[in-house]
């Protein structure tokens, strides 16, 4: 386990939600900064920011060093093979975007079939939809297994001649389920199809590795790993950025203009129109070199360890509908009888407990767990085992609450 | 431990509505509302039958947590017999009330629906009390 102390870097937690100390069970939906993070911000912006890429002056010089430093330094963090194939975008949802409409209008036509499964957050799952609509195509969906898993049987029953894309969550923000995305690539691969990894509720939480895992872009948001919020990182491989057109126009990313014409910079430059997130990239790379120096592999066998007790925990309670298969990340998505996930969320709250309560922006998941909405408690390294036990005592009083009251 | 704002916000007069709404079903030649509160899943079907600028009757179907299914059953219940200007009149005061706001409490006999006034202090909560009453709203104005 990650020691308690780890708290101290970051000052959000220390402080009373309601008259009780906050316990911050929704880090899935957005993680906390440590001090780290947020004082590379400030040191950017007291000491180096300026425009980059441009200004011939020295201030020019050290913020696009730090912009191309924290790329280079994404690059390393997921194992890409070169720093062109990292793109900054806004988050995980302008990633996709990206690729849906760059790639995916190139690509595919009239007849082609997009794979998707459906515990696909909506970010994984609109922009396919639209691109579907604009080109004629078809959406196939992965049947899960009943605990919520994608099985490579299931992968192999979608997939055909006309697949062109299949875009998958790593992991589930709702069932936390891990998705085998190594070997779909390769099933995606022999059907001629690229594979396209929504890993935001991964890259916070394990090592990737884009080349082990042979994916062929992969997306996710530096808020949920430690960052800043409104920057994320779209990967992609450089032969397919290559030949792909920019979707946003402006400055920054132009070779040559003229009244009529223009052209393009290279890659990863003609994906970044205007002027670029620079103190959010900045802001991400030091969460990169935060959760590093703590060592991935100790993050998740933290978060791990922490939802195991605290499923173990709430099977004492009685009432308490679980979501999920055993093999999960450090997440539990549940309901308590009939109380609804959002009388049960503010009740928490009351007693200075935050989880998440609703869809979770993945209501065709929701409308096959058949609940309309669910409560979802997310652990992540500054949680300790002495807030799982706030959490479930939480749980009891709700519950005591809601029968007094009924 | 202290549940005294919580006693606010779900009061037995709230409870009631939730476990035994009023006027739950459907009218069969009604104007029909769907609503969904998109951020939590909430979804409301409201149906009114206005005759003569009166709502006649008005009964709703959904899922939704105790605060929009309370305050749907309340709404139904109080804006029956009422003319169309007095229902929008009273969203109004709702709206005003729940934001914490002063609110008239000459006008109408408020009853059950002052209950809910203790969203006020729970800003997320909001829109699901209010949702019932936008339903409302986009209801009279199609009549209209």
């Amino acid at each position: 386990m990650i020691d308690a102390s780890i708290r101290n870097q970051f000052p959000i937690l220390h402080q009373e939600v309601n008259g009780h100390p906050l316990v911050y069970l929704d880090s899935a939906a957005s993680s906390q900064k440590p001090l780290a993070v947020i004082e590379a911000i400030e040191e950017y912006y007291k000491h180096n920011h300026s425009n980059v890429h441009r200004g011939v002056h020295t201030l020019g010089t050290q913020a696009t060093d730090a912009y191309e430093g924290a790329r280079e330094r994404v690059r390393a963090f997921i194992n890409a093979t070169v720093a062109e194939e990292i793109i900054f975008t806004r988050g995980t949802t302008t990633a996709l975007n990206l690729v849906a409409s760059s790639y995916g209008d190139a690509n595919v036509g009239e007849g082609d079939e997009i794979v998707l499964t459906p515990m696909e957050h909506h970010a994984n799952l609109i922009p396919w939809q639209q691109l579907a609509k604009r080109k004629g195509a078809t959406l196939r969906y992965v049947e899960l297994t009943p605990d919520g898993r994608v099985t490579l049987e299931a992968v192999e029953a979608v997939l055909s001649d006309r697949t062109k894309i299949v875009a998958m969550s790593h992991v589930s923000n709702v069932l936390g389920t891990i998705n085998p995305i190594q070997e779909i690539a390769k099933l995606a691969h022999e059907k001629g199809a690229v594979m396209v990894v929504d890993a935001a509720q991964s890259a916070p939480h394990r090592k990737l590795d884009v080349q082990a895992l042979d994916c062929d872009f992969l997306a996710f948001s530096g808020h949920k790993m430690l960052g800043p919020t409104g920057i994320g990182v779209l990967y992609g491989k450089k032969a397919l950025l290559k030949q792909m057109e920019p979707v946003e126009f402006g400055g920054e990313m132009i070779d040559y203009v003229d009244l009529h014409e223009s052209t393009w910079k290279d890659i990863p430059y003609r994906f970044e129109a205007g002027t670029p997130i620079i103190a959010g990239a900045v802001g991400l790379a030091a969460a990169i070199d935060f959760l590093e120096d703590l060592g991935l592999e100790n993050v998740e066998a933290h978060e791990r360890a922490l939802a195991s007790y605290a499923i173990e925990q709430m099977k004492t309670i009685e009432g308490i509908e679980i979501y999920g298969p055993e093999e999960r990340v450090g997440l539990v998505t549940f309901n308590l009888g009939d109380v609804h996930a959002h009388d049960l969320a503010t009740v928490l709250d009351m007693q200075g407990i935050a989880v998440r309560a609703g869809h979770h922006c993945a209501q065709p998941l929701m409308r096959l767990l058949k609940q309309s909405s669910t409560a979802r408690a997310s652990f992540y390294l500054y949680n300790t085992k002495e807030e799982v036990d706030r959490f479930i005592e939480g749980l009891r009083q709700t519950k005591e609450y809601f029968n007094y009251e009924f | 431990m202290s549940f005294n704002n919580l006693d606010m916000l779900y009061r037995q007069v709230i409870m009631d509505h939730y476990k035994n709404p009023r006027n739950r079903g459907v009218i069969e030649d009604g104007v029909t509302v769907d609503l969904n509160n998109p951020t939590c899943g909430d979804s409301l079907r409201l149906q009114l039958q206005v005759e003569d600028g009166i709502v006649k009757d008005a009964k709703f179907e959904g899922e939704g947590c105790s605060i929009s299914l309370a305050s749907a059953s309340m709404m139904t219940q109080i804006v029956k017999g009422k003319s169309v200007d007095e229902a929008l009149q009273l969203a109004d005061i709702f709206s005003q009330m729940v934001q914490g706001k002063d609110y008239d409490t000459e006008t109408f006999d408020l009853g059950d629906i002052e209950a809910l006034s203790g969203v006020s202090k729970f800003p997320a909560r909001i829109k699901c009390a209010t949702l019932a009453w936008k339903a409302l709203e986009k209801g009279v104005d199609e009549e209209a």
